[in-house]
């Protein structure tokens, strides 16, 4: 963590507490007001609290180029990825946050690659080229059922520990014990919060986002990535649920739960990246961390390439290109699950560790003042 | 530098039905409910773009009349009840044909704001003391005025940035056209009628120094750089009759160490009533306690423009420094009275006897920051009225104040219908003026929070409504 980020930050909250005119954008503002200095845990955890609506950048009588600069948005953002660089585990691959879409470009193409060659090495390249009838088991057929049940619930399991453990460090390094994380008014509270996008909501406005003008617009593209992300999931799980309990293995006809969940799920994200990705080439500069630009674009991309090759794996999931294209939707999923705890994916996470220290502290105060 | 002469055909040569001097709210409203009548409106704005929005940028709510309570609005908000706070911070120096005008015609404005781009936001934290009778902008005055540009916009108002009107052709009361500086050329514009809306002269320390002497170096401003009255000048120069005593303005006591110009909000320090305040000399000079401080603040910027050197400092103790809104700069820091006086260059001794005569003076009470509590001090000279309690806990923080300006009301007089005033008491044809510069007829003296927003709103839009009436009766 580097001290002139801290620093520059403590020295923009200072000026934002004696201000306070943002206080009805979200809720960075009233955190920061039931303090009167700010620590760096503190600092931290209003980086994260942040959900870079940029309303205070534009709405700021301070902002460049006026002389006390400030650039909320900017100092938050770029504070931000250095608690995500700090809450990496293992720390040793906190680099990855730096030049992230590379790290994204390199182990997609080497997740697909292996893939490839894996397949190749033990059914010939041939294989993946063959017409499949649409019968049962043909998935399995191009990558065998347990190797692609036993390696992800490797990933998964790994993936999963490395998250909870980044989680962790950032909930501590916010001043918190973990048993204070276990607030259920505060958690039902940061759900709502998180199903809503409450802080993305500008006061009842939206965002300035991409330029100066408010609009639900990004809001809604990132609905469109959350609850297809959601969609999908279930998808997965109900998959999961009829091969292991029902004994009907995939792929599934069109009509059939997890086909729909996860087609309607994958459109969903693709519009959803495909907006996002649309508005940030878009945006105005001037409120932004260019140094995090990679790992938003390399993530953005990936999430729309994993549905994007899943809905093609599904439209020609009858022509010879179903077994290539199993691959590569299977590598670019591995990728994205291998990803998750070294790229933008944990944003969520702390996002809503944020969230919740929000609720319970504002809560307290709230009781406070009865 | 060249005047162009504005050959017939370059766009320059265009004349406009109205032209609108200055960029800030009065501006903006006149702009826009001119251009609502259909007027082919210009606006002049001398600031960049960043920078637009004259003292409006740095405001944040907006005082008016409501009969109800609303989404954004505690309680009712009567006339008399606006009227009685009008006469109290002013002390009955008003106009009040145009003063009740104004608050009649705020009745409800809001509404109209909203529909002009304004976004309000419901009370919170900040805005308490006011959340009944003052409504807040979401995000401030910045915020407000990028709404409302983009709705200029979007009317078609034809917006010029850094054009700063440097003389105004009038004849016989009527004006003529302006000439503007524009990349280092002057270019004349011409006009039907003009609305200036170009705020007061607090920018121009030369014009305040011929009122306040040498006093005025030491004066902060806290607004735009570059209200410095230019127009007001040249409108008095050409037979416009002024309004507002000179040396009277809207000052508070604001730290000493914020930026020249354009600190803003962050620079005011609340912690004023909790403590004592004392000059160089290390003497105390008014009652810290007389009233709740949003209701004094406006009367401190005077005060320390009249100690020598024009400098002030406010000292409390540690059971005071948590009471108030945290400020920029952080607080000088002693843990003796000796140790305050050395960092502050004050007199030790006689710092010293002063708060031991106050000490001694602060009878006990029950402290309340929330109510005019009975801790006074009224054995001593000036008094403390409310909430006196002795500096006796290191340790001990202290705050240097300087006068720090926000807008004066020396202006042109005006009438109901916003038309600027002649010397001979005729009023001028096609000049209408608004906002900070005809302040000056309403506030004679004193403020109230958000009232200075409300007169440019009300008068912004008489003055837009009253030019574009007199431009739509013109021969064609």
């Amino acid at each position: 963590m580097s001290a002139n980020c801290l620093n520059e930050a403590r020295r923009v909250m200072t000026i934002c507490n004696s201000c306070r005119y943002c206080e009805g954008f979200c809720a960075v503002f009233p955190a920061m007001e039931l303090r009167r200095t700010f620590t760096d845990q503190d600092l931290k955890y209003f980086a994260n609290l942040c959900h870079n609506c940029r309303d205070c950048y534009y709405a700021c009588q301070y902002a460049p180029p006026h002389t006390f600069d400030l650039n909320v948005p900017k100092s938050l953002a770029k504070l931000r990825l250095e608690t995500y660089e700090e809450s990496t585990w293992p720390a040793a691959l906190s680099g990855l946050f730096r030049n992230n879409g590379r790290a994204v470009l390199l182990t997609t193409s080497f997740c697909v690659l292996a893939l490839l060659l894996i397949t190749a090495a033990f059914n010939g390249f041939s294989l993946p080229f063959e017409t499949y009838t649409g019968e049962d088991n043909t998935f399995y057929q191009v990558l065998p059922y347990k190797a692609i049940v036993s390696s992800f619930m490797v990933i998964g399991l790994v993936v999963f520990f490395c998250l909870m453990k980044g989680f962790l460090k950032f909930w501590q390094a916010t001043g918190e014990s973990l048993k204070d994380f276990f607030n259920l008014r505060a958690n039902i509270t940061a759900v709502w919060d998180v199903l809503r996008l409450k802080y993305l909501d500008g006061g009842g406005y939206g965002c300035n986002y991409p330029d100066d003008k408010f609009s639900m617009i990004r809001r809604n593209f990132h609905h469109g990535v959350f609850y297809g992300f959601m969609l999908c999931f279930t998808s997965t799980a109900v998959a999961a649920f009829y091969d292991h309990f029902l004994s009907s293995p995939a792929p599934y006809p069109f009509f059939s739960l997890p086909v729909l969940l996860g087609t309607t799920g994958g459109i969903s994200i693709v519009i959803g990246c495909g907006g996002l990705l649309f508005l940030k080439e878009k945006m105005d500069s001037a409120p932004a961390d260019i140094q995090g630009l990679s790992m938003d674009v390399g993530f953005i991309l990936l999430l729309f390439l994993t549905s994007f090759s899943g809905l093609l794996l599904l439209l020609l999931r009858a022509t010879p290109f179903m077994g290539i294209l199993l691959i590569i939707h299977v590598g670019i999923v591995a990728a994205f699950f291998i990803l998750m705890p070294y790229g933008k994916f944990i944003h969520g996470f702390l996002r809503y560790a944020a969230l919740v220290k929000n609720a319970r502290e504002q809560l307290v105060n709230k009781t406070d003042k009865k | 530098m060249s005047t162009d002469n504005n050959h017939p055909g370059s766009p320059s040569a265009k004349h406009f039905d109205i032209l609108v001097i200055g960029g800030g709210n009065a501006a903006l409203c006149a702009a826009m409910t001119a251009r609502e009548s259909g007027m082919d409106v210009l606006v002049l704005e001398s600031a960049p773009k960043e920078f637009r929005g004259g003292n409006s940028r740095h405001t944040r709510n907006l005082r008016y009349l409501h009969e109800k309570e609303n989404k954004y609005l505690t309680g009712p908000y009567p006339e008399n009840e606006f009227w009685d706070d009008l006469m109290r911070v002013t002390k009955g120096k008003t106009n009040e044909e145009l003063a009740r005008f104004i608050i009649r015609e705020s009745n409800d404005i809001g509404t109209w704001m909203e529909k002009h781009g304004c976004r309000f936001q419901p009370a919170m934290r900040g805005t308490l003391h006011l959340a009944r009778t003052n409504a807040f902008f979401l995000g401030g005055g910045k915020a407000l005025m990028n709404a409302y540009y983009a709705f200029a916009q979007h009317l078609g108002i034809k917006i010029e940035y850094d054009s700063e009107v440097v003389d105004l052709d009038i004849q016989y009361g009527r004006f003529l056209s302006a000439n503007v500086k524009q990349q280092g050329g002057i270019r004349k514009i011409h006009a039907k009628s003009v609305i200036v809306a170009s705020g007061g002269f607090q920018a121009n320390l030369a014009w305040l120094k011929e009122y306040w002497g040498d006093s005025a170096d030491n004066f902060i401003v806290r607004g735009t750089p570059y209200d410095k009255g230019k127009v007001l000048k040249v409108l008095l120069d050409n037979g416009v009759k002024s309004v507002g005593d000179p040396k009277q303005c809207h000052a508070v006591a604001i730290d000493a160490r914020a930026p020249k110009f354009d600190g803003g909000i962050v620079t005011r320090l609340d912690c004023v009533a909790f403590g004592i305040v004392v000059n160089n000399q290390a003497t105390r000079f008014y009652d810290e306690g007389e009233d709740f401080w949003p209701k004094r603040y406006a009367i401190w910027g005077r005060l320390v423009a009249d100690q020598p050197d024009q400098i002030a400092y406010s000292i409390i103790d540690s059971k005071s420094i948590d009471l108030f809104m945290p400020s920029v700069f952080p607080p000088v820091e002693a843990d003796s009275i000796e140790e305050m006086a050395e960092k502050l260059d004050l007199d030790s001794n006689g710092l010293n006897e002063t708060i031991n005569k106050f000490n001694k003076a602060c009878k006990p009470g029950s402290f309340d920051p929330g109510e005019l509590d009975d801790c006074k001090a009224l054995d001593i000279d000036p008094v403390k009225s409310h909430w006196a309690r002795p500096l006796d806990t290191p340790p001990f923080y202290g705050y240097p104040l300087k006068p720090g300006i926000t807008f004066t009301y020396l202006g042109v007089e005006v009438n109901k219908k916003a038309g600027i005033i002649m010397e001979n008491n005729q009023v001028a044809k096609n000049m209408f003026a608004a906002g900070e510069i005809m302040s000056g007829n309403i506030l004679g003296q004193g403020y109230m929070a958000g009232f200075g927003m409300t007169i440019g709103t009300v008068f912004g839009r008489t003055a837009g409504k009253e030019a574009a009436r007199y431009v739509s009766k013109l021969p064609e």
